[in-house]
């Protein structure tokens, strides 16, 4: 499992003063252009965007940060979407609170689905992890809840701490916005804490790590339990903005789009995924309206990725020379 | 009429039968699966495509060239056999020195452009391919009626499934192929050439995957679909059965099929999740499959 991260993202950047003070300038700016998007470009086209970010950089928890390979992250996903479509839909939960329950029981699915996946390793995880997956799909597929193939419609936005009117498309802008950078400061909090550090240490070398007497189980498990809750986030603040929750989002397909989004932007680098989510999602808006299947593409990018690009976009820019000039190593 | 736990005995062998089947594509593509990681180290997620490839290999050979099925159950698998060989040599074999989950990473993306290709060029929905005359209508066996293409599908599965075995358990090319398998460098270092054994066993894989398509044409439709529904059950199966070996994914395919087709019987609605559980039960108590080696 090492190999895949030392070999192709090489993501230990070492952050020197430079990079540091590069890093501030780059966060004003791109905080900067997040705040006044919604001047320039469709709302709804920049909150899935940041939906989908949000989902590929939780995904990239566990792949670029712990070193496992996910092929069921849509059940994270699409759960959360379809629990926080029916407890604001039929319970009349407040958007805060049916996000909430998205993320607890996105959470619970984690642990579950973990349980199991983390009984074997490397591509076997990889397996399991999607057979599980395609097990919930079914499970929605046949759910009353979920209402079968139409899914969840209409669902209410409603409105935020009770006084918010989420129905208008700027409140829910800077509302999603709000919780993107909420997750993003939470994964960067946890990859960079003392369990962030481990969970790295047993990526680089499993046999060392439980030598050293960690219980590798318990901080894997965690970590899947950690990138699930945060995918159910991403995932109910989406059943928010569409304002439905249907099958798309639990099947497996989804599950190769955000690997694709992580491994675009670049596995194990805090910022690629949502530089992958963007390409993926502006590519995919820009497609909707030809009738060339996005598929062709999508499984042509996945091959050129990783024969030739398996660093990704923020990847390669650290390792090119304007990037180690800013600051930033890219150590082999 | 005869009642078995409650069922009447026709629809019980019925569901058994087509237990049978599933589990007969099942074995088959577990078994290329198996064989394909056993020496390349890579998890084939192409073969749901490449078993979709030879159904519509058959189909097309019908429709442009009026090629019967007995000749495209031959000439489907070279075609793909060759389509299989040629992303090994090309693309794939950049990818051995690299974690697993690249060829994994890989292969995926290779399922999704052959299938939205076909997806694109003849639409999602399924097509029929006709059953051979030789092997059509049925028979009635006294207890039930066996549709003859059906038995036919369940005895040369089972052929193929042992030739395959025999072919790496006893010939000359399967001792080198294990051989490669345990110690590829040792075995480059004898003479053998490895990386034309690897490609060679790719494109038997794929080959293998493309038979069970063109078996699998006249039974279900010919869809574009088709492969991405089977794969993720073969990679349950291959889960429960480990990868270790090639009789354990054999017996396991047949195995997760009858229990399948037994649940459509006892408790219909749980048919499309039973291989799903079954996983998660036999990961609980025995973590490295049925059959496998490795933990």
């Amino acid at each position: 499992m090492s190999e895949m991260t030392q070999t192709a993202a090489k993501p230990r950047i070492e952050r020197s003063a430079t990079a540091a003070r590069t890093y501030a300038i780059f966060l004003i700016i791109g905080l900067a252009a997040l705040i006044i998007a919604p001047m320039f470009f469709y709302p709804i086209f920049l909150m899935k965007l940041l939906c989908f970010a949000l989902f590929a950089c939780a995904f990239n928890l566990l792949l670029g940060y712990t070193g496992l390979l996910s092929f069921g992250h849509a059940t994270f996903f699409g759960g959360a979407a379809y629990f926080t479509a029916h407890v604001v839909k039929e319970w009349g939960f407040t958007p805060e609170l049916g996000i909430l329950t998205g993320v607890v029981g996105a959470a619970f699915l984690g642990l579950v689905m973990g349980f199991f996946a983390i009984r074997r390793q490397g591509i076997y995880f990889a397996m399991i992890t999607l057979a599980l997956s395609q097990m919930f799909f079914f499970f929605c597929l046949q759910a009353k809840f979920t209402q079968g193939e139409d899914g969840i419609q209409s669902v209410p936005r409603g409105h935020l701490f009770g006084f918010i009117d989420l129905l208008s498309s700027t409140n829910m802008y800077y509302f999603v916005l709000a919780v993107f950078l909420i997750g993003m400061v939470i994964i960067w909090r946890f990859i960079n804490s003392p369990f962030g550090m481990i969970l790295r240490s047993i990526r680089e070398n499993e046999p060392r790590a439980i030598s050293l007497g960690y219980s590798v189980a318990r901080y894997k498990l965690g970590a899947f339990v950690m990138s699930a809750a945060l995918a159910g986030l991403a995932g109910g603040l989406k059943a928010l903005v569409f304002q439905f929750a249907t099958l798309t989002d639990v099947a497996w397909q989804m599950s190769g789009e955000v690997i694709l989004m992580t491994l675009l932007g670049g596995i194990g680098t805090l910022i690629g995924p949502i530089f992958g989510a963007g390409l993926v999602v502006t590519l995919q808006n820009y497609l909707a309206t030809s009738d060339f299947p996005v598929t062709i593409i999508t499984g042509v990018v996945f091959m050129v990725c990783v024969l030739v690009f398996r660093r990704g976009i923020i990847g390669e820019f650290y390792a090119s020379r304007l990037g180690r000039k800013l600051g930033f190593e890219h150590r082999r | 009429m005869t009642m078995i736990f409650g069922i009447p005995l026709q629809a019980f062998l019925g569901q058994l039968l087509i237990g049978l089947i599933n589990g007969s594509f099942y074995a088959l593509l577990s078994l290329g699966l198996a064989v394909i990681f056993g020496l390349l180290r890579v998890i084939n997620f192409a073969h749901g495509a490449q078993y979709m490839l030879g159904a519509f290999a058959a189909m097309l050979m019908l429709q442009y060239f009026g090629i019967n099925y007995w000749f495209a159950l031959l000439l489907g698998p070279i075609v793909v056999g060759l389509f299989g060989a040629f992303i090994e040599r090309t693309m794939l074999s950049r990818l051995y020195n690299l974690d697993p989950l690249y060829g994994l990473l890989f292969t995926f993306g290779l399922a999704l452009t052959i299938e939205g290709t076909f997806r694109y060029l003849y639409g999602s929905s399924g097509q029929p391919y006709a059953v051979p005359t030789q092997l059509a209508g049925g028979t009635n066996l006294g207890f039930m009626f066996l549709p003859i293409y059906r038995g036919w599908v369940v005895i040369v599965s089972l052929v193929a499934c042992i030739g395959t075995w025999l072919l790496i358990e006893k010939t000359k090319l399967g001792a080198y192929l294990r051989a490669a398998t345990e110690n590829p460098v040792l075995v480059q270092a004898f003479g053998v050439n490895v990386p034309v054994l690897l490609t060679l066993t790719y494109g038997l894989g794929a080959a293998l995957a493309a038979f069970a398509g063109v078996l699998a044409a006249p039974i279900y439709q010919v869809s574009p679909l088709m492969g991405s529904n089977i794969i993720i059950v073969v990679f349950a199966v291959v889960v429960v059965g480990g990868m270790g070996s090639i009789m354990g994914a054999i017996l396991t395919g047949y195995m997760l099929g009858i229990a399948e087709g037994l649940t459509k019987v006892f408790y219909p609605e749980a048919s499309n999740i039973v291989i799903f559980v079954i996983m998660a039960i036999v990961l609980l108590l025995r973590p490295a499959g049925l059959f496998g080696r490795d933990a």
